[in-house]
């Protein structure tokens, strides 16, 4: 398996994946930093990437679109925040709805680094869109943050006392 | 249904605010078995059924709980498909990863001439 690692972090809303990779840290570099393999692995096989505009580079707009099996054409766009070739990108990804509003961002952290000689791991942390939700959170004068909201949904779905939850499999 | 997530992720965030307090965790939590109207759900907390009307109201609106009429009675009960959605983002997320180092991987395991790199795209101009 290459995925190494699966951490879902419900108090910080964050989900990272470690996976390996018989290559150099170079190599794995390339997958972000070379649109023509960037289009390569971002979409889905019947959703695949189109990078029109990518430079790596703090401050700039990447901007991607998918093209769908009936021809549409959803867009999407990073703001690159920090860049450190070739091991680390810091970026939010973001999309339009279809009326061209902007929805919540989700910012995603690379890392790449050498583990042995020609063996590099990647770790990719992404962090939920949670802002509104927690500004809302704390205007209400709640005491409690968001991710905790997001931990109790398992514990209200597993309670043994949950009636429902053979029903549904759980 | 990956697909969605990528392209749109779905907009969790009344679902999480919503579930940002304890009162309405519970509130959710009680509704599963959709045996209690607002009145009875009043009875078990410390403030006024007006403050817990309020509570459900807000859950409403998230879509997390609905009011059902059962004979005379209407009683709240809890959505656990909507649940179950804000359960499932996390999931999702995985699995859209899971595929893109999949394809990562394949994409590795080409020999480095047949690589379409833009190098490789600038050079044949």
């Amino acid at each position: 398996m290459t995925v190494t690692a699966v951490r879902k972090d419900p108090q910080r809303l964050t989900l990272t994946v470690e996976a390996e990779f018989d290559a150099s840290v170079e190599r794995i570099w390339q997958l972000w930093a070379d649109p023509r393999q960037l289009e390569r692995w971002w979409g889905p096989p019947n959703y695949p990437a189109t990078f029109t505009k990518h430079d790596l580079a703090p401050g700039s707009r990447v901007e991607y679109h998918m093209t769908g099996p009936a021809g549409d054409q959803p867009h999407g766009y990073w703001d690159v925040l920090e860049v450190e070739p070739p091991s680390r990108i810091l970026l939010r990804d973001c999309c339009d709805n279809a009326d061209s509003t902007p929805r919540p961002f989700n910012t995603i952290r690379v890392g790449i680094e050498e583990i042995a000689q020609g063996r590099t791991r990647m770790s990719i942390e992404v962090v939920f869109p949670s802002t509104e939700a927690m500004e809302q959170a704390v205007a209400m004068g709640t005491d409690e943050g968001l991710g905790k909201a997001v931990g109790q949904i398992d514990a209200i779905l597993t309670e043994e006392a949950n009636p429902a939850r053979s029903e549904l499999g759980l | 249904m990956v697909v969605s997530v990528q392209i749109a992720p779905p907009d969790f965030d009344p679902v999480f605010a919503a579930l940002a307090d304890h009162t309405r965790r519970d509130i959710v939590r009680r509704a599963i078995s959709a045996e209690e109207g607002v009145v009875e759900l009043a009875g078990h907390y410390p403030m006024s059924f007006a403050a817990v009307q309020k509570h459900v109201a807000v859950l409403e609106r998230a879509g997390l709980v609905t009011k059902q009429r059962i004979g005379r009675r209407k009683v709240v009960r809890t959505n656990l498909e909507a649940l179950l959605v804000a359960r499932r983002l996390l999931d999702q997320y995985e699995e859209l990863w899971r595929a893109r180092i999949d394809r990562m991987n394949e994409l590795i395991a080409e020999p480095a001439g047949a690589i379409d790199t833009v190098e490789a795209t600038e050079s044949k101009r």
